[in-house]
């Protein structure tokens, strides 16, 4: 069964009148769920690998390292919360991790994964209120990294 | 090792409108208080043994100089009334408690209680400022400020190796709408990382993130010295620490929010010994 949920742009004032957001909120890319995956990209621009890696590694970014394991040798201690990431490209194509990055509970509800590019969640603290955790073009970056993970 | 068989397995929880599935392989029959957990342990037994070689001796614990302190206000007549806390009391470990008859035995395993006035739970914290400003008539220690700390400090550990008790989840009990209220806080998730503290503390409790092993989650052991913070705190100072963590706005110390979880986490910590005050990293 095929089911698609249009993820509508959030733009500023838009957004305030909705969710309660400040002003100042991001503009948010536009993006369809099609089947539990994302097949577009983001920001139509291919993801630098050696940037994916580093948002990967940032602890203030995408900070994956917290829960699983990966094949970076150089950073100590890995978490064991997520499954490896080791060959993860092997076993989920770009828009499966598309969607995964973009906001995991689409596609697992009760998911510890945090939604990397949404925002409205519960209380969040007021410096990061209306902000996604990753812009749109690392979300693409961590994308293209993750591909090469065979 | 502080470890605690419970007494049912691991129940089908319903929190904050959110249904969340866990598996029932075991059932008991009229209680409604099935446990989440299979086990319960205490952060003291993910301690490092120079940690807890810091706990065990009252000597080595650095929280001890702020319940000294406390001792000696413990004794001190203050406020309007001109009353000390011995006055009412006797001194802190008086099994009789004093010419009120109130011992401080047992407190710190019994909190946070039902509170007449408010219609609500009241923890240590603010039933020392309560006292202070009913029977003292002086002004309250600040919730945080180190009278306060030391305080609760000298009260809780009068139970110290007592076991956590609680009738909360009973509806009969008076604090059952907050333990209710706790438990939808335990399993909301909130803040940009969009993580309850059951995400942490009872699905990947004792499984390492990054180097940081994730506990329970459980409040045996506080107030507690906390050696990141090179200071003692409450517990109300630890929910705003991991509500930060996960980018979440923090509510106030000594929030109905707060006391709500406290009274919820002191039912999923029943059984454990009361540590406080403990040592952690």
């Amino acid at each position: 069964m095929k089911h698609k949920k249009i993820i509508s742009a959030v733009v500023g004032a838009a957004v305030a009148g909705t969710i309660g957001f400040g002003a100042h909120a991001n503009e948010m890319v536009k993006y369809e769920v099609v089947d539990g995956t994302i097949p577009q990209s983001l920001t139509g621009v291919a993801g630098d690998v050696a940037n994916g890696k580093k948002v990967a590694i940032n602890r203030k970014k995408g900070n994956c390292l917290a829960c699983h394991t990966m094949p970076i040798p150089e950073e100590q201690f890995h978490g064991l919360t997520g499954p490896s990431l080791e060959g993860v490209a092997e076993r989920m194509n770009e828009a499966e991790l598309r969607m995964r990055l973009v906001d995991p509970k689409v596609v697992a509800y009760d998911t510890m994964m945090p939604s990397f590019y949404r925002t409205g969640q519960h209380r969040v603290l007021k410096d990061f209120e209306g902000k996604t955790i990753l812009e749109a073009q690392e979300i693409e970056d961590v994308i293209a990294y993750l591909r090469t993970l065979k | 090792m502080h470890k605690v068989k419970s007494v049912t397995a691991m129940a089908v929880l319903l929190g904050a409108g959110l249904a969340l599935g866990a598996c029932t392989t075991e059932s008991t029959t009229k209680d409604v208080m099935k446990h989440p957990y299979k086990e319960v342990w205490s952060g003291y037994s993910t301690a490092t043994p120079e940690t807890r070689a810091m706990q065990d001796d009252d000597f080595a614990n650095p929280y001890m100089p702020y319940v000294d302190a406390a001792a000696e206000l413990w004794d001190t007549p203050a406020g309007e009334a001109k009353k000390s806390c011995a006055d009412c009391h006797g001194a802190p470990d008086d099994a009789k408690g004093g010419s009120m008859g109130i011992p401080m035995k047992g407190v710190g395993a019994k909190y946070p209680a039902y509170d007449p006035e408010s219609h609500g739970p009241i923890n240590v914290e603010l039933r020392i400022q309560k006292c202070q400003t009913d029977h003292q008539k002086a002004k309250p220690f600040k919730y945080e400020s180190d009278e306060l700390l030391g305080m609760t400090g000298l009260v809780v550990m009068q139970s110290r190796g007592m076991k956590r008790e609680t009738k909360a989840a009973e509806q009969s009990d008076p604090l059952y709408p907050a333990w209710l209220q706790g438990k939808a806080f335990y399993y909301q998730r909130r803040g940009q990382l969009d993580l309850a503290c059951k995400h942490c503390h009872e699905d990947n409790a004792a499984i390492l993130v990054r180097a940081e092993l994730l506990s329970q989650g459980q409040s045996n052991g506080f107030p507690t010295y906390r050696l990141k913070w090179q200071k003692p705190g409450s517990l109300h100072r630890r929910f705003r620490g991991c509500n930060n963590n996960i980018r979440s706005e923090p509510y106030a110390y000594g929030s109905d929010e707060y006391l709500a979880l406290e009274t919820y986490l002191a039912w999923r910590g029943r059984g454990l010994p009361i540590e406080g005050p403990s040592v952690r990293k």
